[in-house]
């Protein structure tokens, strides 16, 4: 038997291809304009994004601030190989190269920061961020500051949407598994996770590489859909806004980053003819959060239909609904019988 | 044959001599007792065996079986592995975690699955989760929070959070159990229950127990042989009746001479 085949399962599934379709359904009809595709496409990458480093933050509690650097490597990696070779194999290739040059990169700082209790990750991430921009800058095959531009578009909406459903499965399964457990634990308290057995450096390491290769991909989708990429765009401040996302939406809930990257996402376009504006009712918006949900959007909740344990449940909903409606008529029709008498 | 073997062991915090040249020696299915008065260094010594702290000097040795092994300067994750586990005094739970997950975390040296096993739900990963989750429920049942089981750690009374400390324990399948002030903040009747808790699961998994603890009924109650911490230092060791009568214990404990 198919363990994995459950109901839950199927209605992810169901739900990940109906919203696909119906993705497809307005963009065909034109209810969705070029325009609003476009944000949709920065929309998604930004998904990708902030789950990538609310697997680092949220799950395993370490403090990363050079996240974009990884994206940045995922975007030169594919941005050079595609111009070498157009088309999707270019992409997979680009892919590949960022995968694997992100999870090495990640590895070299991870190992010597992770050793030790604290903050130096994010100290050790912030120069990271800076040493890489300042590579890019500096190399030939990057192009320095003028950076890439004329890359292929290879990557579209149905390329990212499927990209985001393979990353949040991707983080999900490892959430809800001994691992995943194991990097929350160390979240929660170093010491009572080290006294229980969990080797916190390896997880630690972990999940800060598996981040940072899924920031690469993120990476990739950017280069192949903008057409233009530069140094600058993968600095501090890019980092800083994927953290926002992450913080925004609560920290170690994934359906928090998807619904924060989608409501900042639509902000920031809804405000864009308005620049100075914009980054008021984007501050106010970050300061009400904090103050009125100081655990993000969703705290830690998660959507998931776990619930559900069989096709009896959904069958069973109809007469449980039916039930609730006679009470309520049952208690009418009880308090008019006694206004009559 | 002696099951673990504290050797000169020594712990300086600064100026503060925190352990000073404790020897211990504890025998296989012992239930020992560590007391001493406030600040004299009893969980400073559990922090020192179960790697939470370097000792200065000395040497901590554990012989499960035939084969010594060497704990001082290893890390504690190691050390839990190799059979020790411990309860902490100011309770240390993953409190925004489930009781259930609290228990399935500490089970992480018996799992047989890893990281691509889980992102891929290979078989394995079914197989183990199963078995953990079966495995998890009965060390519940055993300290009584089966019921429980979905609550969130944080939300539990105090004596249940100390109870969840002991089942997560378990979970690490130790051969020695260190709790450090099992009883503190229990009422008269929980402590009684643990006191009988603790004696079943002596009985239940072999243990070999290493406990501090400031109810003097419980300690003398429970514990087959007693030693004494006082500034650091071991000041006196023996059993329960030897201990009650021992001139130095006594001035200890009245902090002047009698
Ligand atoms: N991390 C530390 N840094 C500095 N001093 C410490 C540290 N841990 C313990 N000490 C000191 O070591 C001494 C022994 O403390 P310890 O906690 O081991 O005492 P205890 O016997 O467990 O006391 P209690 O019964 O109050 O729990 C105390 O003087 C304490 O202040
Ligand atoms: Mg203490």
């Amino acid at each position: 038997m198919k363990r994995w085949l459950t109901l839950p399962t199927l209605c992810w599934c169901v739900f990940a291809i109906g919203l696909y379709g119906l993705l497809q359904l307005l963009i065909e009809i034109g209810v969705i304009s070029v325009v609003w595709q476009i944000t949709l496409a920065n929309i998604g990458i930004n998904v990708i994004l902030a789950v990538s480093l609310n697997l680092i933050l949220g799950i395993s509690g370490q403090f990363s601030l050079g996240h974009a650097a990884f994206m940045g490597i995922g975007a030169y990696a594919g941005g050079i190989v595609l111009k070498m070779l157009p088309g999707y194999t270019g992409m997979l290739l680009g892919a590949l190269a960022g995968l694997l040059i992100s999870a090495l990169a990640a590895l070299v700082i991870a190992v010597p920061t992770l050793r030790l209790r604290g903050d130096y990750l994010a100290i050790a991430t912030l120069g990271f961020g800076e040493i890489i921009r300042i590579i890019i800058n500096n190399m030939k095959i990057t192009n320095g500051a003028a950076g890439l531009s004329n890359i292929p578009a290879v990557a579209n909406l149905t390329v990212i949407y499927f990209t985001i459903v393979l990353t949040l499965i991707i983080v999900c399964n490892f959430k809800n598994s001994a691992p995943g457990r194991a990097c929350i634990s160390i979240k929660e308290d170093e010491i009572a996770s080290e006294a229980m057995g969990i080797p916190t450096t390896r997880y630690k390491v972990i999940a800060f590489v598996l981040g940072a290769m899924l920031a690469s991909l993120a990476g990739v989708l950017y280069a192949s859909s903008f057409y233009v990429i530069k140094p600058t765009y993968f600095a501090f401040a890019q980092s800083i806004n994927i953290l926002v996302i992450v913080v925004f939406g609560g920290m170690g809930s994934m359906t928090g980053s998807v619904v924060a990257a989608l409501v900042l996402g639509v902000i920031n376009y809804l405000l864009q003819s308005l620049p100075n504006e914009r980054m008021i009712v984007y501050a106010v918006a970050i300061i009400l959060i904090m103050v009125f949900r100081p655990k993000g959007l969703m705290g830690n909740f998660e959507l998931s239909f776990a619930r559900l344990k069989s096709l009896q449940d959904i069958k069973a909903l109809p007469a449980l609904w039916k039930d609730k409606i006679l009470a309520v008529l049952a208690r009418l029709k009880n308090k008019r019988q006694k206004e009559d008498a | 044959m002696s099951i673990l073997e504290i050797r000169q062991l020594t712990k300086n915090f600064g100026g503060i001599a925190a352990v000073v040249d404790v020897d211990m020696v504890v025998e296989k299915g012992d239930l020992v007792g560590l007391i001493g008065p406030n600040g004299a260094g009893k969980t400073t010594l559990f922090n020192l065996i179960t790697g939470v702290y370097a000792p200065t000097s000395g040497e901590i040795v554990f012989t499960p079986y035939n084969k010594a092994i060497l704990l001082s300067g290893k890390k504690p994750w190691w050390i839990t592995r190799q059979g020790f586990a411990r309860t902490f005094q100011n309770i240390r739970l993953f409190k925004e975690l489930s009781v259930l997950d609290n228990v399935r975390i500490a089970m992480h040296k018996d799992i047989k699955y890893g990281v691509f096993s889980s992102i891929l739900r290979l078989p394995a990963y079914y197989k183990e989760e199963d078995r953990v989750f079966t495995k998890a429920l009965e060390l519940l049942d055993i300290v009584g929070l089966k019921e429980k089981q979905a609550e969130l750690a944080k939300n539990l009374p105090y004596g249940q959070q100390r109870r969840l400390e002991i089942a997560r324990a378990l979970a690490t399948d130790p051969t020695v159990l260190f709790l450090d002030e099992p009883a503190a903040g229990m009422n008269p009747q929980e402590t009684a229950d643990l006191t009988r808790l603790i004696g079943e699961l002596r009985q239940r998994f072999g243990l070999t127990i290493i406990l501090i603890e400031h109810d003097m009924s419980l300690v003398m109650n429970l514990c087959e042989r007693i030693y004494v911490l006082d500034y650091g230092r071991l000041i006196a060791k023996g059993s329960p009746d030897e201990i009650k009568n021992n001139q130095k214990v006594i001035e200890a404990y009245l902090g002047e001479e009698v």
